[in-house]
């Protein structure tokens, strides 16, 4: 996920950029008092957990092995605000001292492994809260569908991100399907460790969660698992069908994309990376597809957006509460 | 895909290089990749101008090309992502070397990987060249809020220690007979992981005890250090500045 | 006993969870002492250790260091004349560098340029570690930690030291080397410790701590050759030890 430099175009680079220097500046101002003080070493010890949480390989199948990305996770661990800032410092040094990501792509690697992830995830979190039973169950439960999640919200804003920015005639509809189909695979492992570390973490410092903060004793103590089974197949069916549906996406696209685009002999040459237009036109270059590809991307940056603004809401509430989102 | 490593690049080493101060080298390296993403990709000396100027700082900083490449290799699933694009590509195809693939789609690969190679190539010598401490340091005094660089100095400061303690109850689980191959198995590792999580928040707990317990009230002291010289920015800028013309000329003529 | 380094009065201390720590604790160190605190896991001695610089808030009782009660207004001052040394290294030591580390607590006292930098210098000379300054913390061996540990304290230059395990984890010749520097320091100092043979080689004056009150006061050699003392509270001279004379 850590994409290089050159992956999207100087537009969107500086766009996301932007973006992701005023989400965090505005997490760092909320955080503010409570960061001073005891945080600080709190927050730079949970990110070397998450840093070495992502180099943490857990089986997969057949002896083959995935690692966490753990936006969502550090969310729930540390409420959304922190967790977003403890992933973005993850991703900077990763970036700074260990050349892992471009130093110009720093603005959609941001956006797309911390901001995203943590805020998006905890929203899909605080949704399933509602749905799930008020234990520990639930809030295991809630972690396993939100981390899930979170990966496949990442993969759709970084395709979104690709209808501004494309560097490469790959049209948005293929990016999308590939990004989303692959990324629901990889989300049923982040998905299932993210729940499985909650439930670790739950049943020995249930105070340190602070997704499970709103939860009495008596309900910390109610773990029956029963309910994550059955949550956990409908995730798998879930993400089957958003596999599927978005292959049929991705397969068509090619075919009606090369022949318009003889047609209509798009010119590469000449083409500066800072002269793209609102969307690049290699991501839209398919003309038939052009609405439907429109169409998915809007639903698309609809759900990151709304899921984004939901979790930052939830993580102001909770600021104005005192919560202790930060304790 | 970039699962990370525990052990940064940096390079013990005196040259040139080492000793300009961190701020210095952040603003250029930043510069230089800047300039080599706006660069068209057609300006293909361009990118040579930009490649001979890394191989020069590569020497002067005595890092060894081998080693470059070898961490290079960070940006492979993007190279492999690249090399697909010309078959995936829509447009104008022609032929190589028998196989029929999308003009333009050669040359989103072609500019995916000479930015994604060189801007891999500057923050590789970036972090070959400073260590982590001087690079925090370094973006302490380019302004970036306080609370960032500290949670890094933290982080990094613990990283090893974190993932040590990681490494050790997985050899611990691995001795007495553990060893999963499916996800359905992964519950005794995620245990570990969310003890990992306990410990390292405790032990948060604990660093913050000790900080207090030598006057530390909720901001980090500002302990000096050498500032980047005349003559750092100075050689700075006299590389900066290739880049950028080399960058402007191909803006301008291509 | 001449002045009076540290007095302790009715401490009292119950963590949130409701584990009554401390139950009534006096003690009275005079300056220039080197006293040892035993006692049995759990018998509430690092908990002591954290109030005596105002780090645990106390539910009842005194602390006064010097002349200077512990309340909220003197903390500050407090936490300069009482120097707390933590049981991991790795806790004490949080920054990039030895001497960053060794510097933090001089520069929150306000101490910049060379004036810090002689500080610096002056604690890393009082306990050999000068040569360590630009290391790494984690480059450093078990021994070399503690004694750097010791010497991010003495930088505040404090009146009292207070050491936690400070031998656990180390080797015998670094055991031999902390003995050394401790002895060469002449401040007050009061060393938590499971180590006997240590507490009996460092300090002239032992307490034994127990369900958080002070069960036994008095010459270290005086309580470790009291066998059936020793054995209520769980505490043992190692098998052999041939110490006493």
């Amino acid at each position: 996920m850590h994409a290089p430099d050159g992956f999207l175009n100087v537009g969107t680079a500086l766009a996301t950029g932007a973006l992701s220097a005023g989400t965090i500046g505005a997490a760092l101002r909320q955080s503010g008092q409570t960061l001073r003080d005891k945080q600080i070493p709190l927050a730079g010890l949970a990110a070397a957990f998450i840093f070495a949480a992502q180099m943490f390989n857990f089986p997969v199948a057949a002896g083959t092995t995935g690692h966490l990305i753990g936006g969502a996770l550090a969310a729930v661990l540390l409420g959304p605000t922190v967790g977003a800032l403890v992933v973005t410092v993850v991703v900077i040094v990763q970036a700074l001292a260990f050349a892992d990501g471009g130093l110009t792509a720093l603005g959609y690697n941001i956006l797309n492994m911390a901001i995203v992830p943590a805020f998006g995830g905890y929203a899909v979190f605080r949704l399933f809260r509602r749905l799930l039973p008020r234990s520990a169950g639930g809030v295991v439960g809630a972690m396993g569908l939100a981390g899930l999640i979170s990966v496949v919200l990442s993969a759709a804003a970084f395709s979104i991100e690709w209808l501004f920015g494309a560097t490469a005639p790959v049209p948005f509809d293929t990016v999308f399907g590939a990004m989303v189909a692959v990324h629901s695979l990889i989300g049923i492992g982040e998905g299932v460790i993210s729940a499985l570390v909650i439930g670790a973490v739950l049943a020995v410092r249930p105070d340190l969660v602070v997704g499970a903060s709103d939860l009495d004793r008596t309900q910390l103590a109610d773990r029956r698992p029963a309910k994550i089974r059955v949550f956990a197949i409908a995730a798998l069916l879930v993400t089957l069908f958003v596999a599927a549906v978005v292959s049929q996406f991705a397969a068509e696209a090619p075919d009606g994309l090369e022949r318009v685009a003889l047609d209509t002999g798009i010119s590469g040459a000449g083409d500066s990376p800072l002269s793209s237009g609102p969307f690049a036109d290699y991501a839209t270059a398919g003309i038939d597809n052009e609405r439907l590809s429109l169409a998915i991307a809007g639903v698309a940056g609809s759900l990151v957006t709304l899921a984004v603004g939901f979790g930052l809401f939830a993580a102001a509430r909770g600021a104005r509460r005192g919560d202790r989102s930060v304790a | 895909m970039g699962a990370g490593h525990a052990h940064a690049l940096y390079v013990h080493e005196h040259s040139a290089i080492h000793n300009m101060a961190p701020e210095v080298k952040l603003v250029a390296t930043f510069l230089f990749v800047i300039a080599v993403a706006v660069t068209p990709r057609q300006a293909i000396w361009a990118f040579a101008v930009y490649a001979s100027l890394l191989a020069l700082i590569t020497l002067v900083s005595r890092v060894k090309p081998g080693f470059l490449v070898v961490r290079l290799a960070a940006v492979v699933p993007f190279v492999l992502f690249a090399l697909l694009i010309p078959f995936v590509a829509g447009g104008e195809t022609v032929e190589v070397l028998g196989l029929t693939v999308s003009r333009e789609g050669l040359w989103g690969a072609w500019n995916v990987l000479a930015k994604a190679t060189l801007g891999a190539g500057a923050s590789i010598l970036l972090a070959a060249t400073t260590e982590i401490s001087e690079m925090l340091r370094g973006m302490s005094i380019l302004k970036v809020p306080p609370a960032l660089t500290a949670i890094a100095m933290f982080m990094v400061r613990y990283l090893v220690l974190v993932s040590g303690e990681l490494a050790r109850m997985r050899t611990a689980m691995t001795a007495r007979g553990y060893d999963p191959r499916w996800l359905w198995q992964a519950k005794p590792l995620a245990a570990s992981a969310g003890a990992l999580f306990i410990r390292s928040y405790e032990r948060g707990e604990r660093v913050h005890a000790a900080m207090v317990a030598r006057g530390f009230t909720g901001e980090m002291p500002d302990l000096g250090g050498r500032r980047g010289s005349r003559s750092d920015w100075i050689r700075a800028a006299g590389l900066v500045a290739v880049a950028v013309t080399v960058a402007s000329f191909a803006l301008v003529f291509s | 006993m001449s002045r009076v380094a540290l007095s302790v009065a009715g401490l009292r201390y119950t963590y949130p969870d409701g584990r009554e720590a401390l139950r009534g604790i006096d003690l009275e160190v005079g300056v220039g002492q080197k006293v040892a605190i035993l006692g049995p896991n759990g018998a509430g001695k690092t908990t002591l250790a954290l109030h005596l610089n105002g780090i645990h808030e106390a539910l009842a009782g005194t602390v006064t260091v010097g002349s200077l009660e512990l309340r909220p207004e003197s903390v500050g001052e407090i936490r300069r004349r009482v120097g707390l040394v933590f049981q991991d290294p790795d806790d004490q030591l949080f920054m990039p560098t030895v001497a960053a580390d060794v510097a933090f607590g001089p520069a929150n006292l306000g101490l910049v340029g060379e004036e810090l930098e002689a500080r610096v210098a002056e604690a890393l000379a009082a306990v050999e570690a000068l040569s360590l300054a630009d290391r790494a913390p984690h480059h450093l061996s078990g021994g070399e930690r503690r004694r750097v540990a010791i010497a991010t304290v003495l930088a505040m230059r404090p009146d009292l030291l207070v050491l936690d395990e400070p031998t656990s984890g180390l080797d015998p010749a670094g055991r031999r080397e902390l003995i050394a520097t401790l002895q060469s320091l002449e401040m007050t100092q009061l060393v938590v410790t499971h180590d006997l043979p240590f507490a009996l080689e460092l300090c002239d004056r032992a307490l034994i701590l127990d369900g958080g009150v002070v069960v036994a006061n008095g010459q270290t050699q005086k309580l470790l050759s009291n066998p059936d003392l020793l054995a209520a509270h769980r505490l043992e001279m190692p098998f052999g030890f041939v110490g006493f004379g």
